[in-house]
């Protein structure tokens, strides 16, 4: 239930209070950054792309294009030779010397319509000369592979990352943990297989668009549907050797993002081009066709799991051997690598654990990072091989799941202690709102029916000290202003953060109101909007910057009235005392200050509340056995089920009914945690029944809506049922941790259990679609 | 390249614009009248961010030829709520928490105002039909269905 406008919430947290960021988006009122009008003096750009996967360069001839009129100039990769990336700096702006996938930039033009610009992109011959492309990531990770960045060996990268020099491999991540070789022999039941797990695509309604201006005297500023716009700072200032404070990016509301407007992505291009033609603001926005085969994907993954239990089912051993199909270049692949080996057991309690998690560089497109980070490729595998080991022993899945999930104190496969979880209320939860002892019937004689259920964790993927700040300017009319630098994307963290600065301070919900848009000159620092982080790292700035805010208010009233401000308090906007109970409104105190007694001068003045959290406990892993004290910050854990019909004659697949339920520490806002679970299974739905990039010889084969089809309205169960589950976070914000992205990591595994509960069919290469179950069915001779 | 002089009648107010033969009527909303709400999601209609309602039926105006509207009667996001109040969508979709993003909102809730302008009374069926060509990432689409509903069962109440 949502809690009516025009109203006083005081304490919010733990409220469904209405959400801060939706009425301009129901008017039409909202901004995005194509929405922003530049004037008549704004150019366009377009690029010329690679239509080949992996080629040198032999020439660019750009001549004709220069003549065609309206084009103001054009940029290459000679004009900017400094190496750019997040973690393994191995790119340029603009393809230099060599192509490595199919859409890379080669040439950048500007002109002054979107039109003649892609005109003159047609009029550009480049002259290439074709090398053999690596299209699998097995294969690129083995000596015989032609090399993609010869030069490896000598790119910069941060002491988490482990590139081999002389390969393809652009990150190997390990863990050793027990004696494998003779937990294997105590193992009543091993199974042992291969998952593949395809490319797929973010897809934000909103394609990405970027404006950039460079003024004459150097400074820089950046518009762009941005999930990172410090991060982008920082990359792009030092690659252009300008000081940071020249670098503007304001980043006003994204249109979804969902990790692909996370790093820099094609903000690049424009910000190169404004370098060169000075003066005016230069916009450049991808096609929905450059949307799906230009960008950051969710790299493919081959993951070749064996595990193993004993005659009770418990869990003994786990080998995991993952290569990820990393694509041309690692923005954030070489991280999801990482995050994908230190959680590579998922949410299980396993003594004996053999990873190897391998980025490995690929003629496909660039793997990103996607609402998950990894995990949902992880679990459609390590899930999987659960549910087939469950079978195998002859346990019900969800005892297994039960038995073997992880708890408080566990020690992880990085040796890392966990903290207090409640995934088995979770698993609980589900069966429950299942009926999961109870078989339907299928409802026609031409279906098969079946459960499914599938458990999720993640943590934050993120350097160590990734940290967060905020600010909270108290107004003369009582209300609150908090500055972040975190991004509104649509999860709600706005209202989120309102409700934490209200709570923390004692004034109703209705009078905070968050800054927007976020611009690098003026808003506070936040490393980036991913990882499901905000809540609790800014929710922890905000609330520490909403007690300081707090403590001065009290400290002037306090030494204004003659009191001791314990004896203080704000509540409903008000200061009051408990002792003399007097009680004044914050409006009256928070910007003028307080007379003194006896007409004796004046005392406060405007209050501002600063406030920063940064983790200070996360240490390094072993680089051989990725051992370490505290691998990450903490997991968000859950788990999801699925009911479904297989209909034989078409193999189409129906999900009669979902549930989900997380452990999310406090959910700030109930509602809005429900939200993000309804969504998040939706999309993850979507990846199970529909989605994949059609990937052959490095060529995207179906960069359009119509032949990359998503999940629409006419596609999703009537009934998904929600669960709230609350161990606190110990260093949480009233014990909140994340919930954003782990609604989507179990959907796959959930969705190929059911089927295998319908059909005893195991399809381990996702998506599910109607034909390749339908093949499936035919093959097992369940249909003629 | 010719240009065209149309009279198009939107968000009730009469206008006049000279517009090329080659734009769309989404060029023409966003570019050349600032009715920015209306969204490009996709440019090919496939998407439905892009949803206006022209002469009563929800299209596509990406895939509208401007200069062809002549004499039409266009509605926009900016012109659903009426002197203030906001329609019955718009206020159910808030109510229903069927807002992240906002992206596809827009063109969302013009292909329910249309739905519920020729059918008072729709099925969940055709509720989820008349919005298959609006692709939402972010919410699920279940409380937009709820939000359309409900819009039509208080709408239906407030006639009787
Ligand atoms: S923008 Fe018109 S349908 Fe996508
Ligand atoms: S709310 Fe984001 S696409 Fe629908």
């Amino acid at each position: 239930m949502v809690v009516a406008q025009n109203t006083r919430t005081n304490n919010p947290v733990g409220k469904s209070v209405a959400r801060n960021d939706v009425l301009e988006k129901v008017t039409g009122g909202a901004t995005y950054t194509d929405d922003i009008q530049f004037g008549p003096g704004l150019l366009h750009c377009r690029v010329k792309r690679s239509p080949h996967p992996h080629a040198l360069i032999k020439k660019i001839d750009y001549s004709k294009a220069l003549k065609l009129p309206g084009v103001k100039g054009v940029a290459t990769g000679d004009d900017f030779p400094d190496l750019i990336g997040l973690y393994l700096k191995d790119r340029c702006f603009f393809a230099r010397g060599k192509v490595r996938f199919v859409g890379e930039a080669v040439v950048g033009v500007v002109a002054t319509t979107e039109e003649i610009a892609e005109a003159a992109v047609d009029l550009i011959d480049v002259e290439y000369e074709l090398l053999t492309p690596v299209l699998d990531p097995e294969f690129g990770a083995s000596p015989e592979a032609p090399l993609i960045h010869p030069d490896l060996g000598n790119y910069d990268h941060p002491n988490f990352i482990f590139p081999v020099a002389n390969s393809n491999i652009s990150n190997h991540f390990k863990i050793r943990k027990g004696d494998i070789e003779a937990a294997w022999t105590q193992c009543a039941a091993i199974v042992e297989h291969t998952f593949r797990i395809p490319h797929v695509q973010h897809v934000p309604i909103e394609p990405h668009v970027a404006v950039a201006k460079c003024e004459d005297n150097g400074q820089v500023t950046l518009w762009a549907s941005t999930q990172s716009p410090f991060a982008q700072r920082a990359l792009l200032a030092k690659a252009l050797h300008i000081p940071e404070s020249d670098f503007r990016v304001i980043a006003p509301l994204i249109g979804g993002g969902f990790g692909c407007k996370a790093g820099v992505t094609m903000e690049a291009i424009p910000v190169a081009m404004a370098m060169k033609y000075k003066g005016q603001p230069i916009k450049f926005r991808l096609t929905r066709e450059e949307e799906f085969y230009t960008n950051f994907v969710r790299q493919g993954l081959v993951i070749k799991i064996k595990v193993g239990c004993d005659k009770e089912g418990n869990l003994l051993a786990l080998q995991n051997r993952m290569y990820w199909d990393g694509g041309a270049y690692t923005e954030y692949g070489v991280n999801v690598t990482r995050a994908g080996g230190y959680s590579s057991t998922g949410p299980y309690d396993i003594p004996n654990v053999a990873t190897d998690s391998i980025c490995v560089y690929t003629n496909h497109p660039v793997g990103g990072a996607y609402r998950g980070f990894g995990m949902a490729e992880l679990h459609t595998g390590v899930d999987q091989a659960m549910d087939m080991l469950a079978a195998k022993i002859g346990l019900d899945p969800v005892e297994f799941h039960k038995k073997n999930c992880v708890q408080g104190g566990d020690v992880l496969a990085t040796g890392m202690v966990i903290h207090d979880v409640g995934i088995k209320e979770c698993i609980e939860k589900v069966a429950q709102a299942l009926d999961w002892e109870i078989k339907d019937k299928p409802s026609a004689p031409n279906k098969l029916r079946g459960k499914g259920v599938a458990l999720a964790w993640k943590a934050p993927a993120m350097p160590p000290n990734a940290g967060s700040s905020a600010l909270v300017k108290m107004n003369s009319d009582g209300t609150v202003t908090v500055s972040v630098g975190g991004q509104e994307i649509g999860q709600g963290t706005f209202t989120a953060m309102a409700q934490i600065a209200a709570e923390a301070l004692g004034v109703p919900y209705e009078n905070v109101k968050v800054s927007g848009p976020i611009d690098t000159r003026y808003s506070p620092y936040e490393w980036q909007t991913v990882a499901s982080r905000l809540t609790w790292s800014m929710g922890n700035a905000v609330r520490n910057a909403a007690l300081d805010a707090r403590k001065k208010v009290l400290d002037v009233v306090a030494e204004a009235w003659g009191e001791d401000a314990k004896d203080l308090d704000i509540k409903d906007g008000y200061v009051i005392s408990y002792k003399t109970e007097e009680s004044v409104s914050i409006k009256d105190i928070v910007v003028y200050g307080l007379p003194k007694p006896n007409d004796g001068g004046w005392i406060g003045g405007p209050i501002v509340g600063a406030g920063s959290f940064m983790p200070s406990y996360v240490t390094g892993l072993d680089a051989e056995t990725g051992q370490g004290n505290r691998a990450v910050v903490h997991y968000t854990t859950g788990a999801q089920g699925v009911e479904i019909e297989v209909d034989k004659e078409t193999g189409r697949i129906e999900v009669l009914r979902a549930a989900c339920a997380f452990d999310v520490g406090k959910a700030i806002n109930p509602d809005m945690v429900r939200q993000q679970m309804e969504g998040g299974f939706i999309q993850g739905l979507s990846s199970a029944l529909f989605e994949g990039c059609q990937l052959v010889d490095g060529v995207m084969r179906n960069p359009s809506f119509v032949d990359y089809r998503i999940a629409t309205a006419a596609d999703v169960p009537a009934e998904i049922d929600t669960f709230i589950i609350e161990h606190a976070q110990d260093d949480g914000p009233f014990g909140a941790r994340g919930i954003g992205e782990h609604p989507l990591v179990p959907s796959i595994a959930a969705v190929a259990a059911a089927l295998y509960d319908a059909t005893g069919l195991r399809i381990t290469n996702p998506p599910f679609s109607a034909e390749k179950v339908y093949l499936a069915l035919l093959e097992a001779g369940l249909v003629e | 390249m010719s240009f065209h002089r149309i009279t198009i009648r939107i968000n009730g107010n009469l206008e006049q614009v000279d517009v090329p033969g080659n734009l769309t009527l989404l060029q023409m909303l966003r570019d050349k009248l600032g009715l920015t709400g209306t969204k490009n999601g996709c440019a090919s209609g496939e998407c439905g961010a892009c949803t206006v309602i022209l002469n009563g039926d929800a299209v596509n105006s990406c895939m509208v030829v401007a200069a062809e509207c002549d004499g039409a009667e266009i509605t926009t996001i900016e012109g659903l709520a009426s002197s203030g109040d906001l329609d019955m969508v718009q206020k159910m979709i808030l109510e229903e928490g069927g807002v992240q993003c906002g992206f596809c909102t827009p063109g969302i809730l013009m292909s329910a105002r249309a739905l519920l302008n020729r059918n008072p009374h729709p099925t969940e069926f055709d509720i989820r039909d008349a919005i298959s060509g609006n692709l939402c990432r972010c919410t699920g689409y279940n409380r937009i269905v709820t939000a359309i509903s409900r819009a039509a069962e208080a709408e239906s109440a407030a006639v009787k």
